[in-house]
């Protein structure tokens, strides 16, 4: 009776779930670079920073656009110019059980300075906070020196890890921003072990296996909405030709980066299917704007031409942008004006930053106004194997520059060399590229355009050592503004001011594509992440 | 032989120390690591803090001292991009390389040594022509379009094999291996071909040769004369004559297989020790270049020494003395 019964009640439940979709339960993608560890704090990395976001989850999360959402933290505001407060979501876990609370992010910013052997810490995006405040568990506030605007978006780019589960009390953690005393860490190994891999993150860590790839599984205490895959695994398959076939030969269900000569082939393919988004890197050439004699400039009597604006400007007029994009980037790209693609924080608006006009008569009549008229010998120094065709992107700028007089050469090396010889100055022009991590126009301007100054932390990547007191004072004040519409004003007058004393020359947005069966979808995103949570079954 | 085997030791280590001081310099000169490594949004200062805590800013002969202190120690250092001892990584990845490699040593004899042989007895018919015909290709060939064109056909057009990757794996005594596991050795089975391709055409030709000038000495005609059977004169007492040459070449081979099985192993997406390497390179990640190479420097000289020690099970007459080299 009671078992009949039972049985029963077992049916009746199981007819009143909805039915699930009867669609394989296992993604498998393959990568094409690999995470250098499964530790969230190990490597301030793209492929790391991907994984992670399986894992483990921030206060704030960024959707495909990179806008901010509510994600560990419900909402925020600021208290004050020097205080943020942040309202914490209840009832989240972590897959060990331990319940989410204030005190293990306070705990996570006590780790992330500390990390043994990391080679790129996340301090960059914790070392604003001065202070934190507790008023109640679910209640963080955030103290800062100064007005800090990009406080939020920084506190997307860490994960949270458990207090609790480490063994450490939250309420005795005593914070200072040079480390917080003694308290125990789980470390790097145990991450990549997956014993410490304990996250709040819409999937578990099964397994990470260098060279072989992660196994995820579903979190099935996830506070969100379930991840719509069981099992996800993702392979390291870095080299272009075995990722596609890869994919043609059924091996895997979704691959990033498939090679652009490719797009073609897999888009005529039955049952296969190309996915593709602007990204925010935008690929530039940089030019020297200091040194004299510049290196490897020719025919100018040791004089540096860079210097002189109308010679920049003829530069970035001689370059037919839509044929870079049209030819060499197969039409996977999008000709840019600025540094970050219309749309963005900061950027301007569709249509009100086009890229620089393509005109090779008026760049020479510049040349001669300055002094050039038989123009003078440049090279351009790129790597060829860090973004999407860059040696012959810069081979065609190279002929483009020729076509006005400007003999060009090419000084194409691999990556590793290539950013020593760039950060020791040895180029007069480079090709390099620049994703805005934070999704707003004071990263590429911070980074690119802004006077080297170690103790700002302004012009960290600024090789051409462009320096205007404008464009400082302008990111100063916007990175002082905590009023958003206030702060967009001011980057994009910086983004103009930068533009039109033609600081660096911009060349194109990256687009990203994806390839993958046509039973997943997937919603391109500007921070090129694959993220399997976010590929749904079609149909 | 224990004169024999102390030189050998000492040359090594010799080798080994060499090793060490060229590709330690060498990288320093390609570029500094941190360049690669750190996030591009790290200020001035924290890529300054980063070099330090690498060791960075020392100048480079006080670097080299350090890391001579650590090996001295048996330390030779922490992955700049794993933060792991360079030497567990490396172990970490040998298992698939040495498997992979076992299966396509075992694959070129396989296919090699009968082709050789019989070519070598039809040497003039059209059956020895067309295999040595064939194995023109097979050490022509390039060997990541091998591997592509095998994936083309195996698993993309007639999907038999899987195209790339490392599949389920067993654990024996502690090592993780795959080739004793069904699906495992159906992800070997295309790269392990791909490797044995040019081998097994090496070792085809030496065969052929071998028992060609086999097949008109003395030893044979008597057999003949006494009746034995083909097929036992060729694969018993030719065989035998003939195998010398072929596990020299085979051995050192087999090196290069375990070493610098690189472009095999990018094609395939297997998880061996040239994945490791080539990926090392590309970040400029020097104790696991060092730490590799000094590894191979070891691989050689003990393959080296079982070819000697196998020469002496093969041919009774070789003895292992101080005086060989």
């Amino acid at each position: 009776m009671t078992l009949r019964y039972l049985r029963l009640t077992a049916f009746a439940v199981a007819a009143a779930l909805p039915a699930l979709p009867a669609v394989a339960q296992e993604l498998r993608i393959g990568l094409a670079s690999e995470p250098s560890s499964a530790d969230p704090h190990f490597h301030n990395l793209g492929p790391n920073n991907q994984l992670r976001r399986n894992v483990f989850e921030s206060l704030v999360g960024t959707d495909e656009q990179q806008k901010l959402f509510p994600q560990l933290a419900v909402s925020w505001r600021p208290l004050d110019d020097t205080r943020w407060e942040f309202k914490l979501r209840e009832g989240v876990t972590f897959s060990d059980g331990s319940t989410f609370d204030a005190y293990d992010v306070i705990y996570s910013v006590c780790r992330i300075p500390g990390v043994p052997d990391s080679p790129s810490l996340f301090t960059t995006y914790t070392k604003a906070v001065t202070d934190f405040e507790v008023p109640d568990p679910m209640t963080l506030i955030v103290h800062t020196a100064s007005p800090y605007p990009l406080l939020p978006t920084e506190f997307s780019t860490w994960g949270i890890i458990s207090a609790k589960a480490n063994g450490v009390d939250g309420p005795s953690i005593a914070f200072s921003p040079d480390g917080c005393g003694d308290l125990a860490y789980p470390e790097t190994q145990a991450f990549n072990d997956g014993s410490a891999a304990i996250g709040t993150g819409p999937f578990l860590l099964e397994s990470f296996r260098r060279g072989e790839g992660v196994e995820l599984v579903r979190n099935p205490g996830y506070w969100g909405e379930a991840a719509p895959w069981e099992r996800v695994s993702m392979k390291p398959l870095t080299s272009d030709g075995p990722r596609v076939a890869a994919l043609f030969a059924g091996d895997v269900d979704f691959i990033e980066n498939p090679p652009l000569q490719d797009l073609d082939r897999i888009r005529g393919e039955a049952g296969l299917q190309v996915v593709q988004g602007i990204s925010n890197r935008v690929i530039y050439l940089h030019m020297d704007h200091k040194q004299e004699p510049s290196p490897m400039i020719t025919g100018t009597d040791g004089k540096n031409p860079l210097k002189d604006v109308r010679v920049r400007e003829a530069l970035s007029i001689a370059i037919n942008r839509d044929a870079i994009v049209d030819r060499i980037m197969g039409g996977v790209a999008v000709a840019a004006g600025e540094l970050l693609p219309a749309g963005m924080f900061g950027a301007h608006e569709d249509g009100q930053m086009p890229p620089a006009p393509y005109d090779p008569d008026r760049a020479k009549a510049l040349l001669a106004e300055a002094g050039y008229p038989d123009g003078f010998g440049i090279t351009i120094g790129t790597p060829n194997d860090r973004y999407i065709n860059d040696a012959q992107v810069a081979q065609a700028v190279a002929q483009m520059w020729a076509r006005i007089g400007i003999p060009t050469e090419i000084d194409a090396v691999t990556a590793s060399t290539f950013f020593s010889r760039r950060n020791a100055y040895e180029f007069s022009v480079y090709l390099a590229g620049w994703g805005a991590g934070t999704g707003e126009m004071s990263s590429p301007i911070k980074a690119l355009v802004a006077t080297r100054d170690s103790d700002r932390g302004y012009g960290g990547t600024n090789r051409g050592q462009y320096s205007n007191p404008e464009v400082d004072d302008l990111l100063t004040r916007a990175l002082a503004t905590v009023d958003d519409a206030a702060r967009q004003e001011l980057l994009r007058e910086a983004s103009r001011v930068a533009m039109a004393d033609w600081a660096i020359l911009p060349l194109h947005f990256e687009v990203t594509p994806w390839a993958m069966t046509d039973k997943v979808m997937y919603a391109p995103r500007v921070d090129q992440y694959t993220l399997p949570a976010s590929i749904k079954p079609a149909g | 032989m224990l004169v024999y085997l102390l030189r050998r030791i000492a040359q090594s280590v010799f080798v080994a120390l060499a090793m060490m001081v060229i590709v330690f310099f060498g990288i320093y000169m390609i570029g500094n690591p941190v360049d690669i490594l750190i996030s591009p949004d790290a200020t001035p200062r924290e890529i300054e803090e980063t070099m330090a805590r690498f060791g960075f800013d020392q100048p480079i002969h006080i670097q080299f001292f350090t890391f001579v202190g650590n090996a001295l120690q048996g330390d030779l250092g922490r992955s700049f991009v794993h933060g792991e001892s360079a030497v567990t990584l490396i172990l970490h990845y040998m298992p698939a390389t040495l498997e992979l490699a076992a299966l396509g040593l075992f694959f070129s004899i396989l296919i090699g040594v009968p082709l050789g042989v019989y070519a070598g007895y039809k040497s003039d018919r059209w059956q020895g022509r067309a295999i040595m015909t064939g194995s023109i290709f097979g050490f022509s060939l390039p060997n990541f379009w091998v591997g592509m064109l095998l994936i083309l056909i195996f698993a993309v057009e007639l999907r038999w094999l899987p195209s790339t990757g490392r599949g389920d794996t067993v654990e024996v005594l502690g090592i993780r291996l795959s080739i004793f596991s069904e699906n495992g050795l159906q992800y070997m089975i295309l790269p392990a071909l791909t490797l044995a391709l040019y081998k097994a055409s090496l070792v085809t030709r030496l065969a052929r040769a071998g028992t060609q000038e086999a097949l008109v000495q003395d030893y044979v005609k008597f057999a003949r004369a006494k009746g034995v059977s083909e097929t036992r004169i060729l694969f018993v007492h030719v065989l035998k004559n003939i195998m010398i040459p072929i596990v020299t070449v085979l051995g050192l081979e087999l090196g290069s297989m375990i070493a610098f099985a690189v472009v095999t192993e990018t094609v395939f997406a297997w998880p061996g020790m040239g994945k490791l390497l080539i990926d090392s390179i590309l970040t400029l990640d020097r104790p696991v270049i060092v730490a590799y190479l000094m590894m191979t420097v070891l691989i050689f000289i003990v393959i080296n020494l079982v070819v000697d020690i196998v020469y002496t099970i093969l041919d009774p007459r070789v003895r292992l003395t101080g005086g060989s080299t």
